[in-house]
């Protein structure tokens, strides 16, 4: 019978010590570099791990804002639950609504596991200290916004959130995997209502050519500023994986010739492919606007909190039922 | 109000996508007892019929073994893996020394 131990052992110690930053024993200096190692190495991090509070930090943050954004995000659409056009129109819609509110259930606990409780969360979305998506804080005026909202504006985002299936926070990325399988549903539904209206009355398609020239600007917006790869602590920690103008990059090439077909017209006169620079050219988005927006300054930013506001207050029966407490008014 | 108040406490989600398929973990929800935490369960991995059966366990009920000196020993364990018998030389050998071609894949 073979001897394990006169066995030569064949994996380096780096190799198999995979949670070598988990050991209480080493300073906290040598937990932080064996957790960078292990991080910038490619490797995956637990919610049980240990992690450094940079780390615990900006990936809280990252989700808080990720499923503050699912949770607003559903505001605008809801509007149009009793107003879709057809009983089909009205159920996937109505699927959709609470698939987005499924997603910020799913991330906030992916968040809650980090420490910050729940409450605290709702607490300081409704205060303002923490932020939620550009694209929510603008009015849905027609059905065509529907349909462009769950197209485009979920298009833009599952640009962002495929990348997120590779985050270093394993239950993050395990979440996001999940929740990419549902927005590519989104995307068809609200693709075939902009498909719909483009094909059909001159008034349809004028309405959602309007709804394209409004919601430009904020889809351009979206995913933020240039900024460079190496001052992003949160593509250091391989919490993402893309630049904003990578992300932007790829909506728009899978997009543009997409929205084209329909014979819609791009409200950017600068928008063109640039073989020499193998990327898209654009009109530079109006980056003042982003900040206005996300600081709650949009023109629907204080009525969608107004109304999470009175639906917290609204719904507090519930919880207080579910915990069974008298949760002082 | 005497009574103790029910804590709020993870409970991780398992789910069968198929009839026969492996449990696999989905996630987990917040939930003050186990009829809640099954409910919540349903709505967020069983809504779209993505599921065929769920388990639900209390997040401290699960007994977590990651040591890596029990699942991951510095030892060459090659030998309980079919990847560690390497004899493509050893057969090329053979087939000089007995004269025979190497057999095809599937006999005729």
């Amino acid at each position: 019978m073979t001897d394990p131990l006169a066995l030569d052992p064949i994996l380096a110690p780096l190799e198999r010590s995979r949670p070598a930053f988990n050991d209480d024993d080493l300073s906290h200096d040598e937990r932080f570099a064996a957790f960078e190692a292990h991080v910038l190495a490619g490797g995956k991090v637990e919610a049980t791990d240990w992690m450094p509070d940079e780390y615990r930090t900006a990936v809280l943050r990252f989700v808080e804002m990720h499923a503050n954004s699912e949770l607003m995000g559903v505001l605008p659409e809801r509007e149009w639950l009793m107003r879709a056009p057809t009983l089909r129109r009205k159920l996937a819609l109505t699927a959709k609504v609470q698939d987005e509110v499924g997603h910020a259930q799913l991330l906030y606990r992916v968040a809650e596991d980090l420490g910050k409780p729940r409450e605290a969360m709702f607490d300081d979305l409704l205060a303002g200290k923490t932020k939620f998506h550009n694209v929510f804080h603008y009015p849905t005026v027609g059905w065509a916004d529907v349909g462009m909202i769950a197209w485009l504006v979920d298009a833009a985002a599952i640009v962002a959130q495929q990348a997120l299936r590779d985050s270093s926070y394993a239950p993050y990325a395990r979440t996001m995997r999940k929740i990419c399988w549902e927005e590519s549903v989104h995307i068809m539904h609200g693709r075939d209502v902009v498909v719909t209206m483009a094909t059909g009355t001159a008034a349809q398609r004028a309405a959602i050519q309007d709804a394209l020239d409004r919601w430009w600007g904020p889809l351009m917006q979206m995913h933020g500023p240039r900024s460079p790869r190496e001052k992003d602590r949160d593509l250091h920690w391989r919490i993402k994986a893309k630049t904003s103008e990578e992300l932007r990059q790829e909506f728009l090439s899978i997009y543009v010739p997409r929205i084209r077909e329909l014979g819609l017209v791009i409200p950017d006169g600068a928008l063109a492919w640039d073989g020499a620079i193998d990327a898209w050219r654009y009109g530079e988005p109006d980056w003042d606007e982003l900040r206005t927006v996300v600081t709650n300054h949009g023109p629907m930013s204080q009525s969608r909190l107004d109304f999470r506001r009175v639906n917290r207050e609204e719904t507090r029966w519930v919880r207080e039922t579910i915990l069974g407490v008298a949760v002082a008014a | 109000m005497t009574d103790t108040p029910p804590e709020l406490q993870p409970w991780e989600v398992f789910r069968q996508e198929k009839d026969g398929d492996p449990m696999r973990h989905g996630g987990s929800v917040m939930a003050p007892d186990a009829e809640l935490a099954v409910h919540y369960a349903r709505e967020l991995f069983g809504r779209r019929q993505e599921s065929v059966r769920l388990w639900v366990v209390r997040r401290v009920d699960v007994l977590d073994l990651s040591d890596p000196d029990l699942l991951q020993p510095p030892l060459d364990r090659s030998y309980k893996k079919p990847g560690g018998y390497v004899m493509r030389d050893k057969l090329a050998a053979a087939r000089a020394q007995s004269g025979q071609a190497k057999p095809k894949a599937r006999p005729g």
